[in-house]
């Protein structure tokens, strides 16, 4: 992995089917509340993405959950094999568990809604490409409920993958109560590196866990 | 029909399926007959039973060819499979032999003719009730393949429309064809069997029953009728509502979405700036409640603002307690809610505390989010955190006369067996959490240390 020094600007590329949303997005990452990220280019369709991530090999894609012919789903299938260092945000207008269960398990790094302010949208771009996944207190939320044992919840099939452990689970806790991550090393008094580790194990345990079709329990879930 | 299962069906079939499923532990799907969808020469039956047996399906058609000389036992065999057996799901593939199909084609016109020829040369009962009879039972299944065939074809296409029990103008012919044969053969019986008086008589009573029929069952019919309807209508209004649903979620929370973004870079001092804000996040806010929120909820989107709005489960309350604020303040309130429970006083009591603390949030703390998280831990407790990155305070500093925190919060918790923690500081936000176990309080559970430890 060929990850450029965090001096360098993050290389952002931004996907997304509304053109004037990624003129917005572009207009505020070229601001001057976000530091160290340029655009180096933007897609309005899948196939556009596709050529265009494989064109520009930026650091960090901003994607669109909902476009026309498969979505941001679709633009990871096609582009994570040729560009596995290509790090996936994924940014929607929806709220849905179904949409961020599916993204993340696609493959994205992290999910932000697209009411995020333009600073820290610049930094969650910055984390995701320093190697943490971004969550957003929503998504904490659904992955706790995810892995909830309570009845009702998806049933766990594996119990390595399909578990979490407790300190997993209080992380995930404080991330949905809005703390960052220095504030949830100095509330579990351990360190931030320790932190970003538990985080990552989450994401690697939502995109991994079959936990009785984890899916299926996002698409039944319809609250927003 | 769906009442005659696997087993009442196949047992004749194959003696050996009886012993099979005793012994074995996990029985495969296959041990229902289902009929073939393609491929079939009449109905699929063969098929099907060949699926079963794990014999080849020329040999089940001759079996069953062979069983119709024997005064059309096998005619009767395989209606009565036909109508027992279900049709294998829409979509399943097979490979089909048009050799196959061709032999199939034979043997159904010999089993036929061997019916009708046998009981013709045999006893003149058995040729008088099997001639007509069988060509009453023809015309039946030339009615009921139709029927059948519809049904693929809805379930192939998938498209909506008026169920109809024939389709095209091929249909009704074919079905008008079943009818006149079935009609003729049960006369030619008949006439066959009766004097003409009789006849008459006869014709006479059967009309007259099937008109009582009619009239009697006229209700159900009507009520058949009617449920169909509304099962259609509200298949539509569903489907309509999910296309009006994608649509709007793309072109007009999208624009609201860019709105918000627009108004939260630009300076926070301008009030038109702020008001734009606060309604852009209000629309997005109550879109998506009528889009994606309950759908029992009797009242429209108007009511979503105002009032209390009747909930049966906590989130839902807590999520119309953060819109209030929301719309109140002109702050973000997202709330996060993890499991639920169902709404009663307790945890109204909780909410309206929660609601408190949010407003107390957005009044003092300078900040234009503000973070709520709710969590209904496995059976025991709710606990609902309110916090903001604001300004903070010193909660020694609180003016005596300001009662927010105390009256409105921590009475309203602790009078239910909660506990409410606080934790602040000048200029590093607040953060208050109320917790609420689940049960109601017997007085000697609600020991507040035992759930505040970090107070």
């Amino acid at each position: 992995m060929s990850t450029p020094t965090d001096d360098e600007p993050a290389r952002v590329f931004i996907v997304d089917d509304h053109a004037l949303f990624r003129r917005g997005v572009r207009a505020e990452l070229e601001g001057p509340a976000a530091s160290g990220v340029t655009v180096v280019g933007e897609a309005g369709s899948v196939g556009e993405a596709v050529a265009g991530i494989g064109h520009y090999r930026p650091d960090v894609v901003l994607l669109d959950v909902h476009m026309p012919e498969g979505g941001g789903a679709a633009v990871l299938a096609r582009t994570r094999v040729d560009h596995p260092d290509v790090v996936f945000l994924a940014l929607s207008v929806s709220d849905a568990a179904e949409d961020v269960i599916s993204v993340i398990r696609a493959g994205a790094r992290g999910y932000v809604t697209k009411t995020i302010s333009g600073r820290d949208l610049a930094d969650a771009v910055r984390r995701v490409r320093a190697g943490d996944p971004v969550f957003s207190p929503r998504l904490a939320g659904f992955v706790l409920d995810a892995f909830a044992d309570r009845p009702g919840a998806a049933p766990p099939v594996d119990p390595e993958v399909d578990q979490l452990t407790r300190r997993e689970r209080d992380v995930l806790r404080l991330l949905a109560r809005g703390y960052a991550y220095k504030e949830i090393a100095a509330e579990l008094v351990i360190s931030i590196k320790t932190v970003e580790t538990h985080v990552s194990s989450v994401l690697r345990k939502t995109q991994s866990s079959n936990r009785h079709e984890l899916s299926r329990w996002a698409t039944d879930r319809r609250l927003v | 029909m769906s009442s005659c299962d696997d087993g009442s069906v196949t047992t004749p079939e194959s003696p050996r399926e009886a012993g099979s499923t005793a012994t074995e532990v996990a029985p495969e799907p296959a041990h229902r007959v289902l009929r073939h969808r393609r491929g079939a020469v009449v109905a699929g039956v063969a098929g099907g039973v060949a699926d079963h047996l794990g014999v080849p399906v020329l040999r089940v058609r001759v079996v069953f060819t062979l069983l119709c000389a024997l005064g059309g036992a096998g005619v009767l065999a395989y209606g009565g499979l036909w109508v027992c057996c279900a049709m294998e799901p829409a979509g399943t593939e097979r490979e089909v032999d048009d050799r196959d199909r061709i032999r199939g084609y034979g043997l159904v016109a010999l089993g036929l003719a061997l019916a009708l020829v046998l009981s013709a040369v045999g006893d003149q009962v058995s040729g008088w009730v099997l001639g007509p009879l069988g060509i009453a039972l023809v015309g039946a299944a030339v009615v009921w393949r139709e029927a059948d065939g519809d049904a693929a074809a809805a379930g192939r296409s998938g498209r909506r429309g008026r169920p109809r029990i024939v389709a095209g103008r091929g249909g009704v012919l074919r079905a008008v064809l079943g009818a006149v044969l079935v009609a003729g053969g049960i006369t030619v019986f008949l006439v066959g069997r009766l004097n003409v008086g009789a006849v008459q008589f006869g014709l006479l009573a059967a009309t007259a029953t099937l008109v009582g029929v009619v009239v009697l069952t006229v209700p159900w019919w009507m009520r058949l009728a009617r449920e169909l309807t509304a099962e259609r209508r509200e298949r539509i209004r569903s489907e309509e509502r999910a296309e009006i649903a994608a649509h709007l979620h793309d072109s007009v929370l999208q624009t609201l979405a860019l709105i918000q973004r627009h108004t939260e870079t630009g300076d926070d001092d301008a009030p038109a700036v702020r008001e734009v804000r606060r309604l852009a996040r209000r629309q997005e806010r109550e879109l998506r409640e009528w889009l994606y929120g309950e759908r029992e909820r009797p009242a429209g989107p108007e009511d979503a603002g105002e009032g209390a709005p009747e909930t049966s489960c906590f989130g839902a309350a807590l999520r119309a307690a953060a819109g209030e604020v929301e719309d109140a303040f002109a702050v973000t309130v997202a709330p996060v809610v993890v499991g639920d429970a169902a709404h009663d006083a307790r945890t109204a009591a909780l909410v309206a505390a929660a609601r408190e603390a949010m407003v107390n949030a957005a009044k003092h703390a300078g900040v234009d989010e503000i973070s709520v998280y709710a969590e209904v831990e496995d059976s025991d407790a709710l606990a609902v955190f309110v916090r903001d990155r604001g300004c903070g305070f010193d909660p020694e500093d609180v003016p005596a006369d300001r009662h927010g925190l105390a009256d409105s919060i921590r009475a309203r918790v602790e009078r239910h067996g909660g506990t409410v923690r606080l934790r602040t500081a000048p200029g590093d936000g607040t953060e208050v959490a109320l917790t609420l176990p689940r049960a109601a309080p017997a007085p000697e559970n609600t020991d507040r240390t035992t759930t505040s430890e970090v107070a």
